[in-house]
């Protein structure tokens, strides 16, 4: 049995792999105490090798010792984690996207899942899940529901701002001046995928795309991405079912191969 | 590696002596962490270890001393200002502070928000009367490098005696001719400053020592193509970095010893990591003490670094003053004119066209190895940043991978690096 682990800014993610099949999957939030969410997930888990990616990964090393004593772990950046997990679920896929909690990554794969070149926000957390989480908040909608709702609306004035906090202020001002929530809403999700468009593009964007992450979910950015991105017919987005467990599959596969 | 026996020097070059403290405090933790910590390091590191801790301490001292035997400071910024001649001069050459966040807020009352962190430093340093170098200076030297640097000299004049150097922008032959003039222009001030007439004898004097100086890192730097590597990126950028604050003709000698080292180490097939680590090749902005965050990072993530392309790098040191043709001059004129064919060889950014530095990124990116480059921007760095496009498409076209970074001193960004610089490195590896 192998284990991957991916310790993002929001969730935790675990995937342990058999014979090649996924035989577990378990996700926390990640909380102030990540460490013991960890524990947590991993308890009576005897992994022969686990591999931890994800912002966090280096707090997995830390903790070996402590969840079983000669334990092997190893780990990955998010980057490779993603590029593998993606070629596992979508052979055919040539980009990855992943938006996460608090970065976002955009990947170009080379034959067998190799990661080409790559591209990744700086350390602001402009067009990220902080980005959704943050102005959902100024809605008063859970972040779940944000895209549902955001997807009513018709008309989307242009927020101009990408800066998470100056957004909001945008978001403010348009409420201020009448202008229909689900539009500004709708706004909100098009500065995402606007500037997320240009990070795909500076790797040279070429289709399948897999969009992974937790803002796959998200059907407002994945609708409007498929438009932005001109999608031809039958290259629409591939997402898979649990998008936001794609990194965990990743480091678990690498695991697996490690043999 | 505060010494309270230096206290009272601090206090007459009028240092905050308890900002200096934290400073020091802060630069001797962090010397540890990134420094000390490294494994089998080279016993010569040792001079390295020595004069970092006494940067502010014996070296200022030296520094004092010379003044008192009637020796003029001068201090700069920058690989444009020719050593040579202050040499010349029987004057002290050194860099002054940068590196680090320091007097931050104080800086932005003279520099715009969005300015450099290496400008933003140095006034920094200054404002919060945190630099004994600075405060040592006879005359600070700044030059035309960048509309950053050269405007936020304006505003450093009123805090220091200020010379400015004008450096062009293009290398026709106009452009020769300006840093020609520029050259004596120079010579004349120091002349003036110390009141010592500058002859055939004393340039030949000073272009021993700046090229002796930067033969002993061409001759590490050399070494370095070695698998394994024999000396960590950290490590010799703290060389480059201090070849700027330490006595020439010492310097010289120390790290001619330190490549003997080298050279044994070499030969026993022993190195700073296993043979076959994955190599990278560091280019772009200056880095100055104690700017140690992206080489820190780069060995933390299972690559080494085995060149800097950087003006506290290789650009510094790259070219030599011609040694035979000095030997042959017999006038001023002839030395200033082989000084100046010197100077016009460096590649920095502010050049246009540029692209000398690209077919130089490539061979040093050969000629050591280097499986792949990161590129380095300070933010708000245009000249750099504009660069990197070019550079990458250079490389590429080489089959060389590179990864373009901006950052500054802040460590907020770390993280971000980390997992960025170790991606960079897993895609070189498998």
């Amino acid at each position: 049995m192998f284990a991957g682990i991916d310790i993002g800014s929001r969730s935790i993610e675990l995937i342990l792999l058999e014979d090649g099949g996924v035989v577990r999957s378990g996700r926390l939030p990640t909380t102030f105490d990540p460490a013991a969410q960890c524990r947590t997930l991993l308890d009576g888990v005897r992994p022969k090798r686990l591999v931890a990616t994800g912002y966090g990964r280096s707090l997995m090393e830390k903790l070996a010792g402590e969840l079983a004593p000669g334990l092997d772990v190893q780990t990955v950046t998010e980057i490779k984690a993603h590029a593998l997990g993606a070629h596992h679920r979508f052979p055919e896929a040539r980009t990855v996207l992943d938006i996460g909690g608090q970065d976002t990554k955009a990947i170009a794969l080379l034959p067998g899942g190799k990661v080409g070149k790559f591209e990744m926000n700086d350390r602001c957390a402009a067009g990220t899940g902080k980005f959704l989480e943050y102005t959902a908040g100024v809605f008063q909608i859970p972040v779940e529901e944000f895209g549902t709702y955001a997807l009513q609306g018709d008309a989307a004035p242009d927020i101009t701002s990408m800066c998470t906090v100056f957004a909001e202020t945008e978001a403010t001002s348009l409420m201020a001046q009448g202008e229909k929530p689900q539009n500004i809403a709708l706004g909100l999700h098009e500065a995402i995928v606007k500037r997320t468009a240009n990070m795909l593009s500076r790797v040279g964007l070429q289709f399948p795309v897999v969009f992974a992450g937790g803002v796959a979910h998200n059907p407002c950015v994945r609708e409007l991405l498929s438009r932005k991105l001109n999608a031809r017919l039958g290259e629409e987005l591939l997402v898979s079912d649990d998008p936001d467990m794609n990194g965990a599959l990743g480091a678990a596969l690498w695991a697996a191969r490690q043999s | 590696m505060a010494e309270s026996a230096y206290k009272e020097m601090w206090e007459k070059l009028n240092l905050d002596i308890d900002a200096h403290e934290g400073l020091l405090e802060v630069l001797g933790k962090f010397y540890g962490d990134i420094y000390l910590s490294q494994q089998g390091r080279l016993q010569g590191a040792e001079y390295l270890d020595f004069v970092l801790s006494e940067v502010h301490g014996l070296r200022i001292k030296e520094l004092q001393d010379a003044k008192a035997q009637g020796r003029k400071i001068i201090g700069s910024f920058c690989v444009f200002v020719p050593e040579e001649l202050t040499l010349a001069a029987d004057a002290v050459h050194v860099g002054l502070c940068s590196g680090a966040d320091a007097g931050t807020e104080m800086a932005e009352t003279m520099v715009p928000r969005n300015t450099c962190a290496l400008i933003k430093s140095f006034v920094g340093f200054k404002l919060a009367k945190i630099c004994p170098f600075t405060e040592s200076c006879d005359v600070v030297v700044g030059e035309t490098t960048c509309d950053g640097k050269k405007k936020a000299y304006e505003a450093f004049a009123e805090h220091v005696n200020m010379y400015i150097m004008e450096v062009p922008q293009q290398k026709n032959a106009c452009d020769h001719d300006l840093l020609r003039a520029e050259m004596k222009r120079y010579m004349e001030e120091l002349e003036k400053l110390t009141g010592k007439t500058i002859g055939v004898d004393d340039i030949k004097k000073g272009i021993a020592i700046a090229n002796g100086k930067r033969k002993a890192i061409q001759g590490l730097n050399a070494l370095r193509k070695a698998d394994p590597a024999p000396i960590s990126g950290r490590d010799a950028l703290l060389i480059n970095q201090i070849s700027f604050y330490d006595d020439p003709v010492r310097f010289t000698a120390k790290i001619n010893e330190l490549c003997d080292e080298i050279e044994a180490r070499i030969e026993k097939g022993e190195g700073v990591a296993p043979k076959g680590t994955p190599r990278l090749l560091l280019a772009g902005c200056p880095m100055a003490v104690p700017n140690w965050k992206l080489p820190y990072i780069v060995e933390g993530s299972g690559a080494v670094v085995v060149g800097e392309e950087s003006c506290i790098g290789s650009r510094n040191i790259r070219d030599l003053v011609d040694e035979d043709a000095t030997a042959k001059a017999t006038t001023v004129d002839e030395l200033l004119d082989l000084l100046t064919d010197r100077y016009m060889k460096i590649d920095c950014a502010c050049f246009t066209p540029n692209d000398e530095r690209l077919d130089n990124i490539a061979d040093m990116a050969e000629e050591l190895g280097a499986q792949g480059v990161i590129h380095y921007a300070l933010l708000f760095c245009q000249p750099y940043s504009h660069e990197a496009f070019k550079v990458d498409k250079t490389l590429q076209a080489k089959g060389v991978p590179m990864l373009a970074i901006e950052t500054d001193y802040g460590m907020e960004d770390v993280e971000q690096l980390k997992t960025r610089i170790e991606a960079f490195v897993e895609t070189l590896e498998s």
